[in-house]
């Protein structure tokens, strides 16, 4: 049988989390679903240091907190599990489980934030963990003194470039275009790094090696050109792409996949609202997913009980 | 140590105890870093549904945890966190970097038997 609440928040990040207080403290049955682990991208982030108030604070410190507070006002909060189904479209939305665990309510936040863009070549899988990594201040320590490339040309790909120097006497830049999208001061301290050279206009094409990594073959883009170059590891920091696939069709999406939601966090649905980074805006950082949880969930909150008013009236009649 | 809910493995000893204490045993060896934290989560929840398997941590850096780092089912891993699965005190699986619950929930199935 399926659990009836007054709100399915999709996502458990910062947005989602604060959807759920906001929604809970209002009294709304508030269920939140989450694929990943709870906090989502914030878990990413060694430290946080432009929350205000928050002077300095582990993104996982962050996320416990946020999510001991969503359950204190009532919100149950269930995280890594795999969603089979949806149907966002009628005037009561369902969620359906892998396990076969179905829920319904006549809102939904839409709040999937994003993820690491992946390179999407040959080999990328096989030898994630074993020469390739999303994440330098995770494993840079693996590549002590060994030879590595950095792929990608924005903020984070040059400063965890610059960071990486402390560990691999050699890190190569590889970029598809021939300028950077970082900041100027990102890209200077790079350039002046006597360990650090690149590679622009180039793509990995293939990830090669035995039970590790390598070797990668490398395109030039405009000469069509391949190398392959011997290396020990490679970071692969190539930006985000938002969590939005499965909306594909169902609500309003840009062009770079991002769901369309307007100043109220409404989507093109009646019903279903959205919130941090998988909507379509300029600053993608906790506070602004904080912000647009807060407004998502006041105007669910605001949709919810007209809908509860309406059921009342037509009863009374 | 690690700032989760699971049973923490602290020395070689402990290692050793679990290992002769419980059928089958999940250690997974890291940091409180982002690839980790979602595979301690995963554990915290599948712990009360996987009865029949232990569940534990060790932090990566102790020098104890060589007895992780330094198996030889983990000599090509460079990603955080390595997670070995021990079936009568013999591994049986290893992983390197983050994994997804599906993945974890499929080893502990094929290895240890459905919950
Ligand atoms: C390395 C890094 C460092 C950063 N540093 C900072 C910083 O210092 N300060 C700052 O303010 N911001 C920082 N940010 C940005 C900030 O973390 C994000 O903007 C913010 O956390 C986004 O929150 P969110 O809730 O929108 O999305 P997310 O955090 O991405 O959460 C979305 C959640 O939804 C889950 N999900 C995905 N698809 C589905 C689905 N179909 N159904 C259910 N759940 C789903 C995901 O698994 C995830 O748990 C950083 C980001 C990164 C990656």
């Amino acid at each position: 049988m399926d659990t009836q609440y007054d709100v399915i928040v999709l996502g458990g990040g910062a947005a989602g989390l604060t959807a759920g207080i906001y929604l809970s403290r209002a009294r709304l049955r508030t269920l939140i679903l989450n694929e990943g682990a709870t906090g989502g991208q914030m878990t990413l982030t060694h430290e946080i240091a432009n929350y205000p108030g928050v002077e300095n604070i582990s993104g996982y410190e962050l996320a416990r907190r946020m999510r001991s507070q969503a359950q204190k006002f009532g919100c149950t909060v269930k995280s890594n599990l795999t969603i089979a189904a949806m149907d966002l479209t009628g005037e009561i939305k369902r969620v359906l489980l892998d396990t076969g665990d179905a829920f319904t309510a006549p809102a939904v936040i839409l709040a999937t934030g994003g993820k690491s863009r992946e390179i999407g070549a040959p080999g990328e899988t096989e030898f994630k963990g074993k020469g390739i990594s999303y994440c330098a201040t995770c494993d840079g320590d693996f590549f002590t003194d060994k030879e590595i490339i950095v792929v990608g040309g924005g903020n984070s790909a040059l400063e965890e470039a610059v960071s990486l120097t402390k560990y691999a006497s050699k890190v190569t830049v590889v970029h598809q275009f021939d300028h950077f999208q970082a900041f100027e001061h990102y890209v200077v301290e790079a350039q002046k790094n006597p360990k650090i050279r690149f590679i622009m206009e180039s793509k990995i094409e293939a990830f090669e090696g035995d039970e590790a990594l390598r070797s990668v073959k490398i395109r030039h883009q405009q000469t069509g050109a391949i190398t392959t170059m011997a290396v020990d590891g490679v970071f692969i920091l190539i930006g985000y792409v938002p969590n939005t696939k499965r909306f594909e069709g169902i609500v309003t999406l840009n062009g770079a996949g991002e769901i369309v939601a307007d100043a109220g966090m409404a989507t093109s649905l009646p019903g279903v609202f959205a919130a941090g980074d998988s909507i379509a805006k300029r600053y993608r950082q906790v506070t602004t997913a904080v912000a647009d949880g807060t407004i998502a969930a006041l105007n669910a909150a605001e949709y919810v009980n007209a809908k509860k008013k309406e059921v009342k009236a037509e009863e009374v009649l | 140590m690690l700032q989760t809910n699971l049973t923490h493995v602290l020395s070689e000893k402990d290692h050793a105890a679990l290992l002769k204490a419980n059928e089958n045993v999940m250690i997974c060896c890291g940091r409180m870093g982002p690839m980790c934290i979602p595979v301690y989560e995963a554990m915290e929840e599948l712990e009360g549904e996987y009865k029949h398997v232990k569940f534990a941590d060790m932090e990566f850096d102790s020098p104890d945890a060589r007895i992780i780092r330094n198996l030889p089912e983990c000599r090509s891993f460079q990603g955080l966190p390595f997670v070995v699965y021990y079936k009568g005190g013999k591994v049986v699986k290893a992983t390197t970097s983050i994994q997804q619950p599906k993945q974890i929930t499929t080893i502990l199935d094929e290895h240890f038997g459905k919950k």
